[in-house]
């Protein structure tokens, strides 16, 4: 007779990670009442330590593969894939934290249990095998990511930015109830696998599946930013603390896209006639609306924002081109863009000290003399984003319209291709101000270990994978066998 | 057909040629004092030079083969490959790109103060992607490169160039990236329908009639970019005008050349239908340009602008030669391209000498100073005289070669480009009359100092390559005859599986 501990392990262990994550959490929220305001950064490192142990808990899970808990959950290599990318951005988001919250002075340990609490959600969306699981997790996430966006309490730009997410987001909760419901009252089941099932021999007519399909895309498409539901985004990230801004603009988002794909990919398959041409016209529309605004932005977290428009706007690409081809592009993309995208907020991050904000984008004017670290680091995340050779950005968006093309959306690749043109403006303007402007005063930057360690992350990555992107490539196209 | 041979020697001898600045560039990372740089930068450079001697030592032009070849697989699910080789027109790039990658950095000697590291690590990290665009044999890498090379580039006409720095910078990044995108799209349309990025692979795929216009288009907008073509050349006059001295170097020097390289290498092998469809148009192009760029450097004041309009006119007479799609075309369409390298870089490297000593580029400035400075005189009357095209320069055998070629095929156009030459003369002598000759105009130019040894060193090869082409251009002629045949035949044998324009084909490549 095995002990109840050790059946409590064995039914658990699908969902360990996720259980010592919300462990560390908890643990977090009760060490916080003894520490001093000093020495509140040990807990970004103690949540650091646990994300470490739950990435390697789900290393030794890789081999498996199959539904628990009555089908509600799924672990399969799809979901492993998208879970080390949460642990990636929750770790650098945790890591740009540290010193960042000491100078914004909102150093408190609920901070670090609700990004523990976010990933938590955002890897039960990517291991969902129920649209009750599904919700289950995006709402863990999302409401403590709209907590985090306002944890700035006196600052008014951070109230609005929570209010304003979580306004908008509730609202599209509700679509995406209501979608769900119908679905389930077409199927009879909320299970994924189920949906599929009935999909494949249902009237495909029938306009209320139809209707349930687009209200999932609605839904989901706010919570990726794809235009036209992408209204909250420059406010939300413009308000949000940097490191909250940095964590949102990759790990929500990847999310977002993990359950895009295996519900247009796997469960609504038998629809993809239909889905193709709306998320075709979706990136279409992502693109040109993130490229265009970004032109014209000032602030370097507003432009940044835009640009992550704009970075939904490729990924979608790859979703609508559909097949192995596009869901490999469009895993290996997100990951990609998650770890530049947060390099570049890290360097954003430098630029804030006590008394400056550092958000403008002509505070970076002269730093390829003051700081040449720095100018040189966000010389690659900009040619990075840009998708210029030789950096990760650069395979990401080739593998995209890659699969593009080969879907005959050859139309939708030329259009791709020549927004990425028209953002070589907005990114190569952050360049020009670093490099070819006079300094408007010594720049003093701050730095910190954990700051450090974030950005040599990330930059390493993004060289390493824009040469070698080989092995993640094969990674991710061996993990697609879950949903196809 | 062609095929890919392995090197003869031991070691890799292409991989060390892109690696090799790549290092030294590293390695500046580490130096702090400027004159150091200048010294490591230049060393770099030189070895590079040196090893391109047992490059052209041990290549074999008797045979049209690939040479040197080296073939890594990279990223494999795609059948990606890291494919280098080299062979008669390609290795002559290469070996010009080396040469004056090491002028570049001779001339920014002292015209580069500031930030001397950063420039040089610029300088080599450009030559590594250029040489690597010559050598790559496979579609995704040579892109890779291509693109690459925009970086340094931006950087040093950014950083380093002159008053308008940062619109001509912008500019040509944008003009290029756009036409290299549409390229992307095409090269991602080559594998979708070949499943393979090897060039060698795919030039012997037949391609439909309609798939090769599409695709030979979306090729063209980046090639035109790059030469520059009419109506695409407004980013060229800007950048010239703005990077420093080394830029503009390398920029006419190599970097233009690469978009009629690719004709050359992609554009005509892969598609040789959409070619013959495509030459009428892209023949009126050229002459286009020859005579638009020569009719705007009459109108310019400014000396590099001048340089910059007579390069738009320069290239127009190599795409000529190039589409007149025969051997004399061709192998003149090559040349020119070797001599324009030669002739605008020495150019721009004189105007680089005299600017550094007087800071002014207007060409109403100066007006007299061979009574000064007799030796950069007579440096500029020989670069003149060359980019005229003299007999006995290296220019006379570039234009004569290629208008031989296009007589046999284009008469009209080759009667109207020779007017280009005509032009070329002209605003080529008014340009060295007001600069060098009469009375000194400009007191500031009283006492205008001669060029130093550093910079007679750094023009003497070029001059010295005015004079063996001009004399002996079969000493470039040999080296790619067999490659350009061996195009012409193959474009030849491909284009008959179109019988439509099989016709047209037969009568145009005829010999």
């Amino acid at each position: 007779m095995p002990s109840m501990y050790q059946q409590f392990l064995q039914t658990s262990l699908p969902i360990l990670p996720e259980l010592i994550l919300c462990i560390v959490a908890l643990t977090v929220l009760l060490i916080d009442l003894f520490l001093d305001k000093g020495q509140k950064y040990l807990l970004g490192w103690y949540s650091l330590g646990g994300i470490v142990v739950a990435a390697v808990v789900s290393y030794a899970l890789m081999g498996m593969n199959g539904q628990f808990f009555e089908g509600t959950i799924l672990l399969d290599p799809f979901a492993l894939f998208f879970k080390f990318v949460f642990y990636v951005a929750c770790g650098l988001g945790i890591l740009l934290s540290i010193n960042y919250l000491q100078i914004e002075d909102i150093n408190r340990g609920e901070y670090y249990a609700l990004m523990l609490f976010a990933t938590c959600g955002m890897m039960l969306m990517a291991s969902a095998g129920d649209l009750i699981t599904l919700y289950l997790g995006l709402e863990l996430m999302a409401l403590s990511v709209y907590v985090l966006a306002g944890s700035k309490k006196q600052d008014t730009r951070s109230n609005e930015a929570a209010i304003k997410y979580l306004v908008l987001g509730a609202f599209s909760s509700g679509i995406m109830l209501y979608g769900m419901s119908l679905l389930y009252g077409l199927a009879g089941t909320t299970n994924l696998n189920g949906i599929l099932v009935f999909l494949r021999t249902a009237d495909l007519t029938n306009p209320v599946i139809f209707l349930a399909m687009s209200m999932l895309i609605v839904s989901f498409g706010f919570k990726v930013a794809a235009v036209p539901f992408h209204m909250w985004v420059p406010d939300v990230y413009e308000g949000a603390p940097t490191s909250v801004t940095a964590f949102m603009s990759a790990g929500p988002k990847v999310a977002g896209f993990a359950v895009l794909l295996r519900l247009f990919l796997h469960t609504l398959a038998p629809l993809q006639a239909h889905s193709t041409m709306i998320l075709a016209g979706l990136a279409v529309l992502t693109m040109a609306v993130g490229n265009i605004l970004a032109l014209s932005q000032t602030n370097i977290k507003r432009m940044l924002a835009y640009s992550s428009i704009a970075h939904a706007g490729y990924a979608l690409v790859g979703l609508a081109a559909g097949g192995p081809d596009g869901a490999a592009s469009v895993m290996l993309y997100v990951c990609i863009y998650a770890v530049m995208n947060m390099g570049a907020f890290g360097v954003v991050i430098m630029l804030r000290k006590a008394g400056e904000k550092g958000e403008d984008i002509m505070d970076f004017a002269g730093l390829g003399k003051t700081n040449k670290t720095a100018a040189f680091l966000m010389l690659i995340f900009m040619f990075s984003l840009t998708g210029i050779p030789l950096f990760a950005g650069f395979m990401g968006k080739f593998f995209i319209f890659k699969a593009a093309v080969h879907a005959k959306l050859i139309w939708l690749a030329v259009v791709g291709v020549l927004f990425s043109a028209i953002s070589a403006y907005f990114y190569l303007r952050i360049i020009m101000i670093m490099y070819m402007y006079e300094p408007k005063g010594a720049i003093e930057l701050t730095t910190s270990p954990s700051l450090a360690l974030a950005l040599a992350i990330s930059v390493t990555f993004v060289i390493v994978i824009g040469v070698y992107p080989t092995d993640l490539l094969n990674y991710a196209r061996a993990s697609i066998s879950g949903i196809m | 057909m062609l095929e890919l041979k392995l090197h003869q020697l031991d070691f890799p001898l292409l991989s060390l040629m892109i690696f090799i600045p790549v290092l030294g560039s590293f390695l500046l990372l580490f130096i702090r004092n400027a004159a150091v740089v200048r010294w490591v930068a230049l060393a770099f450079s030189v070895v590079e030079i040196g090893l391109c001697l047992p490059l052209l030592l041990n290549f074999d032009s008797s045979i049209p083969h690939m040479q040197f070849g080296e073939n890594l697989p990279w990223i494999a699910a795609w059948n990606i490959n890291y494919t280098l080789g080299v062979d008669g027109i390609s290795i002559l790039f290469v070996a010009l790109s080396a040469l004056l990658t090491t002028i570049s950095i001779m001339v920014s000697w002292t015209a580069i103060q500031d930030r001397v590291r950063e420039f040089m690590i610029a300088v080599l990290f450009l030559e590594a992607a250029m040489i690597g665009v010559f050598v790559s044999l496979d579609l995704f890498l040579f892109y890779i490169f291509w693109e690459a090379m925009l970086i340094p580039m931006y950087l040093l006409i950014g950083i380093w160039g002159g008053p308008n720095r940062l619109y001509a910078a912008i500019k040509f990044f944008l003009y290029t990236l756009v036409g290299s995108v549409l390229m992307l799209v095409g090269i991602i349309a080559i594998y979708g329908t070949t499943n393979t990025f090897d060039v060698l692979k795919i030039m012997n795929h037949p391609f439909s009639y309609s798939f090769q216009l599409w695709v030979f288009a979306a090729f063209f907008t980046a090639f035109a970019v790059k030469v520059p073509m009419f109506p695409v050349h407004t980013w060229l006059p800007d950048a010239h005008v703005e990077a420093p001295t080394a830029g503009s170097i390398i920029l006419a020097g190599v970097l233009i050349k690469m978009g009629a390289y690719g004709f050359l290498r992609f554009s005509m092998p892969f598609f040789p239908d959409a070619t013959i469809a495509w030459t009428p148009w892209i023949m009126t192009l050229s002459v286009i340009a020859i005579i638009y760029g020569a009719y705007m450097a009459f109108a310019q004041t400014d000396f590099k602008k001048l340089i910059a309009y007579s390069s738009v006119s320069h290239m127009g007479f190599v795409t000529l030669g190039l589409f007149a799609l025969n051997s004399q075309g061709l192998e003149g369409g090559i040349i020119q391209m070797l001599n324009h390298g030669v002739s605008t870089g020495a150019l721009f490297l004189a105007v680089g000498v005299i600017y550094e000593r007087t800071h002014t580029r207007l060409i109403a400035d100066y007006g007299g100073i061979a009574s000064r400075v007799p030796v950069y005189a007579t440096f500029l009357l020989i670069i003149t005289l060359s980019s005229i095209g003299l007999p006995g320069t290296n220019g006379f055998i570039g234009e004569f070669v290629i208008l031989l070629g296009a007589f046999l095929h284009y008469k009209p156009y080759a009667i109207v480009a020779s007017l280009g030459i005509i032009l070329g003369a002209g605003y080529m002598l008014w340009l060295y009359q007001r600069i060098a000759l009469g009375k000194i105009t400009n007191p500031h130019n009283e006492h205008l100092a001669d060029m130093n040894m550093r910079e007679v060193a750094a023009a003497l090869p070029l001059v010295a390559l005015v004079f063996v082409i001009g004399l002996y251009p079969n000493a470039a002629f040999n080296v790619m005859h067999v490659s350009v045949s061996n195009l012409i035949q193959h474009m030849h044998a491909k284009v008959q599986s179109a019988p439509a324009v099989a016709q047209t084909v037969t009568t145009l490549l005829g010999n």
